[in-house]
């Protein structure tokens, strides 16, 4: 976790003369098991409510209870929703880190600490705020079995008095929290009470962070990724799904059950219009998916990285026998079992082939939970008409975090069923129909399914002819595979385009994708206002690639591919599908700690390959040009 | 007036209760040896498909990887087929299944394919009653990649190399008894009437019909024991030896009284001791099912028919309470949420 790189200044600071408003990130250190979710859920709920940008991070261990857990809040007046590396106020309930906690601060922040713990004497550059928690706790927790979980709500007492964060929004953050339970509304009620309480009257303010109210959240949701897609794929219509427990994707399938039951069960006979099964691995949960992809049914699985893996199999024979499917993979850090709580971008490259042969896949990038949402749609829809799997690649970041965002906008759009033969196109086509027959020349075939009535064919991932028969002919094959590159350079006009934001005279052209979008944004904006450089930025969102991506490659001069792993990954698969002379164009900005990449890495990372070492910002000094050149 | 010549009339063709005759039941055309017992199992594939009038466009065939498992193109051709990868069949089919649960689903497997890469996924699909017929043609050998042992090869089985069996065979009918089967037999490729008759029980029954069927491989049990292997063979007939490897036997049949046992004598010589149950046989017994089955084993013999049944345990798609129609074709205003469900899950999250 925070690894310690704040110098220990000696000279000890008073209170704070000026005011950071409404731009600063809180982290709440306990231990993991210890119910300080629901604290840290209220937390940013109210500060939301109170009209403040905000995001929250949870880096939690692998394991059940003990072990650390950091749960970070952002707010942000400028609406920037990213990882901020420095913590400003700090609260720390787990003695076990406590100390390397308070080490890595930066100077000048906030801590909130348990009494017992006695940090003060680490630093004298930063503002600390003891609290007993285990003396307030006793007498609003009569029942010692509750203190545990209770215990935590005072700390949001605490920060409410502290940071002026409305008392009556953290009441109604904690009401919502708790629904119709009375006794844990009342109990927890106490706490943040008596935590204002305390604070108010013992710990004069020193640090300079508030929350005032904005409005800059009216309307918005906060939601987690992987709700957000489970909620695109109800709305895209699922109706097979079969899935396998593996952080961090299970909280997709468990969202979706929850709805599904809710809104896609017939009210009056119970009746369900979907089939949701946890299988005994991923490689059934997938197999599942591609039988009842066969039989016409819109099917998915959610997995992670070492599920992709176990599926890859799989995922050839349905390229091959062209099934479609939606694949979710919540990437989280590999190779192997890695750190299966933390995130990265890691399967950007094995996803786009996996499998033996000659193998490609659709892969979907959202960056955001709107996209979780919309891209759950666009999913199933490529995945019929391209009779394919199409991989939506989310991560821990995205899908396990609270994201605040518009609400999601209900589809117009009717399902997208692609190439299905009905009579009509049978008459039309007669015996020029053939299951893996290209008539229309975009290199998709017409597809039948069981019991439609239509011709019945044979899939299989073995050799076959237009006509599904076997056939270990030469020529059947190298048609068929050259049918294959067809269909997929076909989807590049149908997946989702990426998005492009330039500014004049840029020569630096930056790429990224997923999460790292966020980092982006604020990076360029910190090396304009900071230092004078401008940058344009092209996001891509799916693969295969679109046009623009070359004509964005080859309008600047240097391209800077921004990405959480450690090979570069989205860089070689740039290099693999754009013309090889713009190869030399490529730099990257890689973050691979299993943290979310934050700005300010990204701003000095470019900056150091421009050849320009990053000082310490200075605002409005302008970066005096010549930066780097090849 | 002279008599008008009578022309007999041509025998009416059978037809089944669609009107149907038996060539739209039969598939492509066998690419596996001659003699496999495997084709004499699509065989009465074809046959019971066909007796029971079940109309071919509303089934699905599977299989997974192995002789076995090419199967499925030699029968029901006017049926979807979905050849998977090795030994995970039963997952696509439980997909396909919940997709359609108003399609017939008839699995192929083989003994390796089943028993050895597709144990846990065997194990799942017995143990959720997925509505199917599952077959497993069991030869004890991997026939395709020439002749290794499968899971189900007996103790003290040799390969042709003298390689001696040294591991007990699991025996597929008692796994899928325990692990909830509500349809298990065993019977062997060569009898007709035997195998005829389960298969037909089992296209009526409503749940997962796993039949384990003793289908001898007549290439690769072939060994140097054998009077009819290979060497033996070109040994004593120059001209077939240098035409073909195939080899020309014919299927085995046998018939032979419920209760009673029979020798089988295979191709390469080994015997088989089939015994089959008796007509008083209680097959809803789940206990006595399990004990005939290990004291037939203890005997070297191999129980066949109908071995237990469960005909009332709700099949996978009535436990999810699935909708009636398929879920695979229901029209967007079944399967999308009204606007007022979004708006209300929305109003949540603020």
């Amino acid at each position: 976790m925070p690894v310690p790189n704040a110098a220990v200044q000696e000279t000890a600071i008073g209170p704070s003369p000026h005011r950071v408003v409404n731009d600063f990130s809180i982290q709440v250190a306990t231990v993991n098991g210890s119910g300080s979710q629901t604290a840290n859920l209220v937390l940013i709920r109210s500060i939301f409510q109170m009209g403040v940008p905000v995001s929250g991070k949870n880096m939690f261990p692998s394991n059940i209870a003990g072990l650390p857990t950091w749960y970070t809040i952002r707010a942000s007046k400028d609406g920037y929703i990213g990882r901020k590396k420095e913590i400003d106020v700090l609260v720390a309930m787990n003695p076990e880190t406590a100390k390397e906690d308070v080490l890595s601060l930066e100077s000048g922040a906030a801590v909130i600490y348990d009494e017992p713990l006695n940090l003060k004497a680490l630093r004298a550059d930063l503002l600390f705020y003891p609290v007993p928690f285990d003396k307030l706790v006793a007498p609003v927790c009569p029942d010692a079995k509750l203190r545990r979980l209770v215990r935590n709500m005072i700390y949001d007492g605490v920060l409410s008095c502290l940071l002026k964060i409305d008392m009556a929004q953290m009441e109604k953050a904690l009401r919502k929290q708790f629904g119709k339970k009375a006794k844990a509304v009342e109990l927890n009620l106490g706490a943040l009470t008596a935590g204002y309480g305390y604070a108010e009257a013992n710990l004069p303010k020193q640090d300079p962070f508030y929350i005032e109210p904005m409005d800059q959240t009216a309307g918005k949701i906060l939601i987690e990724g992987n709700a957000a897609a489970a909620l695109g794929c109800m709305m895209a219509g699922v109706t097979v799904v079969a899935w396998y427990p593996i952080t961090p994707s299970s909280s997709l399938p468990e969202t979706l059950i929850d709805y599904m039951r809710k809104y896609r069960t017939d009210k009056e006979t119970g009746k369900a219009t979907f089939a949701i099964v946890q299988a005994e691995d991923e490689i059934a949960s997938i197999g599942m998916v591609l039988g009842a992809g066969w039989a016409g049914a819109r099917a998915m699985t959610s997995t992670a990285g070492p599920g992709v893996s176990l599926m890859s199999e799989f995922a050839g024979l349905a390229y091959y026998a062209e099934v479609p499917g939606v694949v979710f993979d919540i990437q989280r850090v590999g190779p192997s079992t890695g750190l299966p709580t933390r995130t990265a971008q890691g399967d950007i490259l094995t996803t786009a082939v996996v499998s033996h042969g000659d193998t490609k896949h659709i892969l979907l990038l959202p960056a955001s939970v709107g996209e979780c949402y919309s891209m759950a749609m666009d999913a199933f829809d490529l995945a019929e008409q391209f009779q394919t799997l199409v991989f939506v690649m989310s991560d821990l970041d995205l899908g396990m975090n609270t994201w605040m965002s518009d609400p999601f906008e209900y589809p117009t759009r009717p399902l997208s069923r692609g190439k299905l033969l009905d009579a009509e196109t049978l008459e039309r086509l007669g015996t020029e129909w053939g299951r893996y027959r290209d008539v229309d020349g975009d290199g998709i075939p017409y597809r039948t399914i069981p019991g439609d009535g239509m011709p019945a064919y044979f899939a299989r991932g073995s050799g076959h002819n237009e006509r599904g028969q076997y056939s270990e002919r030469p020529d059947d094959y190298q048609r068929n595979l050259e049918r294959l590159a067809r269909k997929f350079e076909t989807a590049k006009r149908f997946v989702p385009q990426p998005e492009a934001s330039e500014q004049e005279g840029a020569e630096i052209g930056i790429i990224a994708y997923g999460t790292s979008h966020f980092a982006v944004m604020e990076s360029r904006d910190q090396l304009l206002s900071e230092y004078g450089v401008k940058t344009s930025y092209l996001r891509v969102r799916a693969y295969p690639f679109g046009d623009e991506v070359r004509a964005f490659v080859e309008r600047h001069k240097r391209i800077y591919v921004v990405e959480q792993n450690r090979d570069a990954q989205m860089r070689s698969l740039l290099k693999i599908d754009l013309p090889a002379d713009l190869a030399s164009k490529y730099r990257s900005v890689l973050h691979f700690n299993g943290l979310p990449i934050d700005a300010r890495s990204v701003t000095d990372d470019l900056l150091e390959q421009e050849g320009a070492k990053p000082a310490a910002p200075k605002k409005a000094v302008a970066f005096s040009g010549g930066l780097g050149g090849e | 007036m002279a008599d008008t010549p009578t022309v007999p009339p041509a025998p009416a063709k059978k037809t089944n209760r669609l009107g149907l005759e038996v060539a739209p039941y039969r598939g492509g055309r066998t690419t596996l040896c001659a003699g496999c017992g495997h084709n004499a199992i699509s065989e009465r594939i074809v046959e019971s498909f066909w007796e029971m009038g079940v109309d071919g466009s509303q089934v699905i065939k599977l299989s997974g990887i192995g002789c076995s498992s090419k199967s499925p193109a030699y029968f029901l051709g006017t049926s979807h087929g979905f050849n998977a990868v090795h030994g995970r069949m039963p997952s696509v089919a439980t997909g396909a299944i919940l997709a359609n649960k108003t399609l017939i689903a008839i699995g192929v497997s083989g003994d390796g394919d089943t028993g050895a890469i597709g144990i846990g996924q065997f194990v799942h699909l017995m143990r959720r009653n997925v509505p199917m017929i599952y077959i497993i043609e069991d030869n004890g050998c991997y026939g395709l990649t020439k002749g290794q042992f499968s899971p189900t090869a007996d103790v003290g089985s040799t390969l042709k190399n003298g390689v001696v069996n040294d591991l007990p065979p699991l025996d597929t009918c008692v796994m899928a008894i325990e692990l909830g089967a509500t349809f298990v037999a065993r019977s062997f490729s060569g009898d007709k009437k035997q195998l005829s008759a389960i298969l037909k029980a089992a296209i009526a029954h409503r749940g997962t019909a796993m039949i384990d069927v003793l289908s001898p491989c007549v290439t690769f049990n072939d060994h140097s024991g054998s009077t009819k292997s290979y060497a033996y063979v070109k040994e004593h007939d120059e001209v077939l030896g240098e035409i073909s490897f195939v080899p020309f036997f014919d299927d085995i049949a046998v018939e032979y009284e419920p209760g009673t046992t029979k020798e089988v004598t295979l191709h390469d010589g080994s015997r088989l001791y089939l015994k089959k149950v008796a007509e008083e046989y209680d097959p809803t017994d789940k206990l006595k099912a399990l004990r005939v089955l290990h004291e037939t084993a203890r005997r070297g013999e191999y129980a066949t028919g109908v071995l237990y049944v469960e005909p009332d345990r709700d099949d996978f798609t009535t436990l999810l309470n699935t909708i009636d129609e398929p879920l695979a074709t229901l029209p967007l205003d079944k399967v999308r949420p009204p606007k007022a469900a979004l708006d209300e899950i929305m109003e949540s999250l603020r």
